[in-house]
């Protein structure tokens, strides 16, 4: 094995979801090292890939807790991220529908919470009112409150276009780069250990998601532990989309927000969460009744949910720290330079933006000079997408580049040229979900069927490796096992361990 | 953007599309265009590289490469411009077609027909809602297949293949004879869904276990897949609880229908049929939008390429008929399906056809039957019908009724008498019937 390489760094980030990929952007402003290390073969692809999509309005988290402040702070800060960052983001109001009387005092309650946490304009509507909003809602509703402040994004375009930005800024991403051990010296994290390299650390902040208690572990504390709750989801058909406008709550449980009906802002439609608590930190398997009680709960709120346009279905994992189901953020006690960000559950994609200035702030209060970058930029170009363009501008770009002619996902519409940029983009990624997640390739009804062999096909090409190394998300998920018409080699091709560097030269 | 005019424009060059153009040109049409997005004429027939195509059509046993072959001789013999490497994004219900390709950039094509010929995709895991993990090794049984065939890999070593369509089925035989290892064939229904003879070359020649009313209940494996969990299914097609087991491999397979692929038809406003997931089409094969014809799986789908090809055909004079002045004009009758059949194709039939030429309808069975009658019904009379040993779900029938059987005159006879549950006139009703309760004069099975 080759010789571990050793780095420093002034901020070492431990996970590279929404929290951990908003805190290094947030950092990138300030003249600092900053890597940020994933064990995944690429960004988002823990809690960020799978989870509702949604930019909360902050009534739902008890009053007090950072919950409650983070949402309703991040909440206010999406409109200029999602445009800094070029990022998708509707503000298309949300709605918490009542289907009797009890549940109505229920919203009632809800307003006034919301009031509490400062969420603005909440309403309490009427039951006409509501069929107005969305003539497909249970038409035994009694009422709804109205929270125009609640939105839509892309979780994992978030998290992708917040690394993009920080390396163009200087930070550096490892991924592929499992944490394996963290020293520490006299009340100070000193290193952080991968398998291949170590980086001396000034700071540290854990942004591990489920796994930041085994990550705190490592450091020698054991504060909290996150008990991972499963999240049960259907994804269905762009056909099915206009059957909402804006996401649909049912009045919540003390566990969770309930099964919700919303249009993601790549106009599918999605149903889901259900809440199970499991014991398992990588269990992102479906079950049959799990599925089948997601549609249950979606049908309480849309009756006609048109269940033959599902196109997939899939679980994530909710990071729930006890004790106290509040998020955990702050500094490690009796380790000085080590920063939590740990239990970041829902509303953790809201409160994301504000959890990286709260980071920033305590890291700034534990002894790190922030001095901020004269040349930061805080733009972050989205990528050109074919189906987001004018045909005048379709017809232009393909006259530049025939890649841009070229259809590679029919149900996406996404050309090769997206596909290769997106392969050589700042934060380059290099499997088939990969793909999937920055340009829609595989996304859509055929769920790949027809791009899969082209996409892994193109991989295989820009990244000058074979084909049959090409994977699904990286470690073993290899897609094809060899070439056919040859006795089959034994595999010696995994990519575990390998780590992949980027923004080493910028 | 360049514009092109041409009288028909046919997309996809599968079977379908190839016989369409072709036949399009030779009955008369001037400027005939035909694009595909794929780099080579045939379609999926390129990956079908097994035997078994053309027996009906070319009393040959052809591969599909050879079968389409073929027909893309002709098609060029005949004068067919082709494009290939070109995607439609769009067509309108005033016959404009947005194409793109990498040489020529966007295109606006002006025809005076357009025939839809777009084929089918693969229902996919999604679409039945299998639970589990989502780890690579989960394959349709074509996508596998191009990887084979087109490619040449491997997609895996052991094997399972959930549902018993004719791919999925022919990619048992195929992976076993690449050195794959294919531990079993599961199937919901309590019959096959695919053709008898591939259940026999294919998995009882290669001892392949074949397991009627069984499916994948749950996927496992985080990154490749490492096994499946099956069960026997009840009557209502829900697992039996304490039937399940495990079964080790690292690939699943889904051959578990197709779809026919509509979302061109859908956005020009094409009407479709719910049972058949295809355009509602006349003999001419014209869709509910006049000047757009369809054929082949994008209409409803075939299990033998002869009868796409036949279709295909029917949907090409069609449209040379249109842009030729020669449509026939005058009443319609529509069609049902009856007792026994699930759907029938054409939706709509000319009256003046009926009595001119053969025409021919195309259906399915809702079950397995033997020694039965299918019957066409106009009214309380069978007006034709048609002996069949052995009718199945997975095997397309086909009734030619020969030009002259059915006279306009029976039709407003039945008219007259004003039957049973039609508000829109007489239909012609496909029905089975038991042969042996089978009388002249209309017989309820």
């Amino acid at each position: 094995m080759a010789a571990t390489k050793r780095i420093t760094a002034d901020v070492v980030v431990i996970g590279a979801g929404i929290v951990g990929t908003a805190i290094a952007r947030e950092l990138s402003k300030y003249e600092l090292s900053v890597v940020l290390v994933e064990k995944e073969a690429d960004v988002a692809f823990g809690t960020t890939k799978a989870n509702t999509a949604l930019v909360h309005a902050g009534y739902d988290a008890d009053p007090g807790t950072l919950k409650a402040k983070l949402n309703v702070a991040g909440n206010a800060l999406y409109p200029k991220i999602t445009q800094e960052l070029g990022v998708l983001y509707k503000n298309t109001g949300s709605l918490v529908v009542a289907l009797d009387e009890d549940q109505m005092l229920h919203i009632h309650e809800l307003k006034i919470r919301g009031e509490k946490n400062g969420v603005p304009r909440l309403e309490v509507i009427p039951a006409e009112r509501l069929l107005e909003l969305e003539p497909h809602v249970n038409p035994d509703a009694v009422g709804a409150l109205w929270a125009p402040t609640g939105g839509i994004t892309c979780p994992w375009e978030l998290a992708i276009a917040y690394t993009e930005n920080a390396v163009l800024n200087g930070a550096r991403v490892l991924l592929s780069s499992p944490v394996i051990g963290i020293d520490v010296h006299e009340g100070r994290v000193t290193t952080v250990h991968c398998p291949n390299i170590s980086i001396d650390a000034r700071f540290v902040v854990n942004a591990a998601g489920v796994w930041a208690d085994d990550i705190e572990r490592m450091a020698g504390r054991d504060d909290f532990e996150v008990t991972p709750r499963r999240g049960e989801y259907y994804l269905f058909d762009k056909r099915a989309s206009r059957i909402v406008a804006r996401p649909l709550f049912p009045v919540p449980t003390p566990f969770s927000k309930g099964i919700v009906v919303a249009p993601t802002v790549d106009g599918n439609l999605l149903a889901g969460p259900n809440s199970v608590l499991t014991g398992r930190k990588d269990d992102y398997a479906t079950t049959a009744p799990g599925l089948a009680e997601v549609l249950e709960g979606a049908r309480k709120l849309i009756p006609d949910l048109p269940v033959r346009e599902a196109i997939t279905n899939f679980a994530g994992l909710r990071a729930v720290a006890e004790p106290g189901g509040d998020f955990i953020i702050g500094v490690s006690p009796g380790l000085s330079n080590f920063i939590n960000a740990a239990g970041i559950q829902s509303p953790g994609l809201t409160a994301a933006p504000a959890i990286a200035e709260m980071v920033r702030d305590i890291l700034s209060d534990v002894g790190l000079e922030l001095m901020e970058k004269p040349d930061f930029d805080p733009i972050r170009k989205r990528p050109l997408r074919f189906t987001e363009l004018t045909r005048e501008e379709q017809a232009r770009m393909v006259a530049e580049d025939p890649k841009w002619g070229h259809i590679i996902c029919r149900c996406e519409t996404v050309t090769e040229a997206e596909i290769v940029a997106a392969l050589h983009s700042p934060v380059p990624c290099t499997t088939v979900d990969g793909v999937k997640f920055r340009t829609r390739a595989g996304a859509g009804r055929c769920q790949g069927g027809f791009c899969g062999p082209r996409v892994v096909a193109i991989i295989a090409r820009e990244l000058g490796i074979p084909v049959e190394k090409v994977t699904k998300k990286g470690g073993k998920s290899r897609i094809v096992m060899g070439p056919s018409k040859e006795p089959l080699l034994e595999c010696s091709c995994s990519v575990e361990g390998m780590e992949k560097e980027v923004g080493d030269d910028v | 953007m360049s514009r092109i005019e041409c009288d028909v424009a046919v997309i996809g060059a599968g079977p379908a599309g190839l016989a369409a153009a072709e036949r399009a040109k030779q009955s008369g049409a001037g400027r005939v265009i035909l694009l595909d997005r794929d780099r080579e004429l045939g379609g999926i027939l390129n990956q079908c590289i097994h035997n078994g195509f053309g027996l009906q059509l070319l009393a040959q046993e052809l591969t599909g490469p050879e079968y389409a072959e073929h027909f893309i001789n002709k098609t060029f013999d005949s004068g067919v411009e082709t494009m290939l490497n070109t995607m439609v994004l769009d067509v309108t219900r005033d016959r404009q077609i947005i194409a793109i390709n990498s040489d020529e950039g966007l295109m606006r094509i002006d025809a005076e027909a357009i025939i839809l010929a777009m084929g089918a995709r693969e229902r996919n895991r999604g679409a039945v809602t299998i639970p589990g993990t989502r780890p690579a090794g989960v394959f349709t049984a074509g996508a596998a297949q191009r990887f084979i065939n087109m490619e040449g890999y491997m997609p895996g070593r052991r094997v399972v293949i959930l549902g018993s369509g004719d791919i999925g089925l022919i990619m048992a035989r195929r992976m076993t004879w690449e050195g794959a290892k294919v531990e079993a064939v599961l199937e919901i229904l309590p019959f096959p869904s695919g053709l008898t003879r591939n259940i026999v070359q294919c998995l009882d020649d290669q001892g392949i276990p074949l397991y009627l009313s069984h499916t994948v209940i749950s996927v496992k494996g985080e990154e490749r897949v490492e096994g499946v969990t099956v069960a026997r299914v009840d009557e209502n097609l829900k697992p039996v609880p304490g039937s399940e087991w495990d079964i080790e491999c690292d690939t699943l397979l889904l051959s578990i229908g197709l779809i026919p692929e509509n979302e061109l038809s859908r956005e020009a406003g094409v009407e479709l049929d719910a049972v058949t997931g295809g355009p509602v089409v006349t003999d001419e094969m014209e869709t509910s939008v006049p000047g757009i014809f369809a054929c082949g799986n994008v209409v409803h789908i075939h299990d033998l390429v002869d009868n796409v090809t036949r279709e295909a055909w029917a949907a090409g004079e069609g449209a040379a008929r249109l842009v030729t002045g020669k449509q026939p004009r005058g009443a319609t009758i529509r069609t049902r399906a009856g007792d026994g059949i699930r759907y029938v194709v054409p939706h709509v039939v000319h009256v003046q056809n009926l009595a001119d030429r053969d025409v021919r309808l195309f259906m399915r069975a809702t079950h397995p039957a033997e020694n039965v009658r299918v019957e066409v019904v106009v009214g309380d009379n069978v007006l034709f019908s048609k002996f069949e040993r052995v009718v199945r779900p997975a095997e397309m029938l086909a009734l030619t009724i020969p030009a002259g059987k059915i006279s306009e005159q029976a039709i407003a006879d039945a008219g007259r008498r004003g039957e049973e549950g039609s508000k829109n006139g007489p239909e012609l009703v496909v029905r089975v019937t038991p042969r042996d309760v089978h009388k002249r004069g209309g017989v309820q099975a």
